[in-house]
């Protein structure tokens, strides 16, 4: 790992502040893509902003028909809270699914987002949900945020506080692991709130984190698994890697679209 | 450099350290806790998992600098130096759950967060699953599982460790 300088802020305002006068400092959230990066040498950040010690960035709240999660919320805390298991049992499975428990007990939500690894499976909720990006500046809704693999719309100043999720009546999501990393080889997330209608899927897309509109389209007549049969996902755009193919990544989009519809 | 103060094994350190030190790096070359080790160094096999304020993490993807005013646990504190083994400790002597015993001391400390978080009747399916983060390359598993079944009983009634 090189050097660099530590920083400290315990108001979103102070991390900033610092964001601004260190343009290549990086925000440190739960640690476990950045540290890893930074020991491989693939990422140099010339300061370290160290996010643990800003009070109020952490909690799980049901607020009306929305949860509202604090960025530096880890995902052992979101996968016990009662309250989101009682409103969104399918949101409160995803960060269960990270990692191991020692990594789920420093990763955070606002990390993986901001990150946008095309592999992470918070990504596919916050697409698969249509929720709402809240920063220090503004609010950006998940369909303008990821914009790549490794990126986001995130300004370099920009700072994410808070994610809110609309309720949905029906979600779920399934993830195809990958049996040694525990990695989504393909992950979807479906969802049902009125007439808006969600297939998000993560791990397959070579841009990151992307809706399937065809299968969208189709479920809008009955939200069940027999509405997608049939419906060929192109491999077109999808990665082939050491793993596996595209096409078989297009097709664990369906097997998995359908197991996601069957359990929502 | 900055100074990093925290409390390791109920005791309070203070010291000058690069800010890239990892954590498990400060706990064995500065302070010569070498029962923390260094297996894979990419957060995956969990040798190094200590408890940070009451929760194991893996020390070899935390800064020292993230430990500041932090209550750090690592095997060397579950039992007293001239006490009696810990009861996860014993458990494992008892089942022979090691061989090589490198992997040991992760699997102590997350055998011990496990019934801190799940309560002392584990059975082996949750010990399996729980046991995603930390590998062994010589037993196989069975008898860690056993131990940490046993274990977990014979905690019941001990305070949940720091």
């Amino acid at each position: 790992m090189y050097a660099f300088t530590y920083h400290r802020p315990t108001t979103v305002r102070q991390a900033a502040n610092l964001l601004a006068k260190h343009p290549e400092a990086k925000l440190l959230a739960g640690g476990h893509s950045l540290i890893p990066v930074m020991k491989l040498r693939l990422a140099s950040p010339s300061a370290i902003i160290d996010m643990n010690h800003v009070e109020g960035m952490s909690g799980v709240e049901v607020k009306g028909r929305s949860v509202v999660i604090g960025a530096m919320t880890r995902h052992f805390e979101v996968a016990a809270s009662q309250t989101l298991k009682d409103v969104m049992p399918a949101l409160a499975g995803v960060p269960g699914s990270i990692g191991d428990p020692h990594v789920r007990h420093r990763g955070t939500i606002g990390g993986s987002i901001a990150n946008n690894d095309p592999n992470a499976d918070y990504p596919a909720a916050v697409l698969g949900l249509g929720a709402t990006i809240i920063t220090n500046k503004r609010r950006i809704l998940a369909d303008d945020f990821f914009t790549g693999m490794f990126s986001t719309a995130l300004e370099p100043e920009e700072i994410i506080t808070k994610i809110n999720f609309p309720v949905a009546k029906k979600s779920a999501y399934q993830k195809f692991k990958h049996p040694a990393s525990g990695f989504a080889l393909v992950g979807v997330f479906v969802s049902k709130r009125g007439s808006d209608i969600r297939v998000a899927v993560t791990g397959a897309g070579s841009n990151g984190v992307f809706r399937v509109p065809q299968f969208e389209e189709a479920l809008k007549k009955r939200f069940a698994p027999k509405s997608i049969e049939g419906i060929a996902v192109s491999p077109d755009g999808l990665n082939t890697d050491i793993h596996a193919s595209a096409e078989y990544r297009a097709h664990l989009i369906g097997v998995l679209a359908k197991r996601a519809l069957a359990a929502a | 450099m900055p100074v990093v103060s925290m409390t390791v094994n109920g005791k309070a350190v203070s010291a000058d350290v690069e800010t890239r030190t990892l954590l498990v790096q400060y706990l064995r070359e500065n302070l010569r806790l070498t029962g923390t080790h260094v297996g894979c160094d990419t957060s995956q096999c969990g040798c190094c998992v200590i408890h940070l304020d009451g929760k194991a993490v893996k020390s070899c993807t935390t800064l020292a600098v993230q430990a500041e005013g932090c209550n750090v646990l690592t095997i060397e504190g579950l039992a007293q130096p001239d006490g009696p083994l810990h009861p996860m400790q014993e458990a494992f002597r008892e089942n022979h759950g090691l061989q090589c015993g490198f992997c040991t001391p992760g699997m102590v400390m997350a055998a011990v967060d496990m019934v801190n978080r799940k309560g002392n009747e584990l059975d082996e399916q949750t010990i399996r699953q729980e046991l995603d983060g930390n590998l062994c390359r010589c037993t196989g598993y069975h008898n860690i599982v056993k131990a940490i079944a046993a274990g977990a009983k014979a905690m019941k009634g001990t305070s949940p460790s720091a």
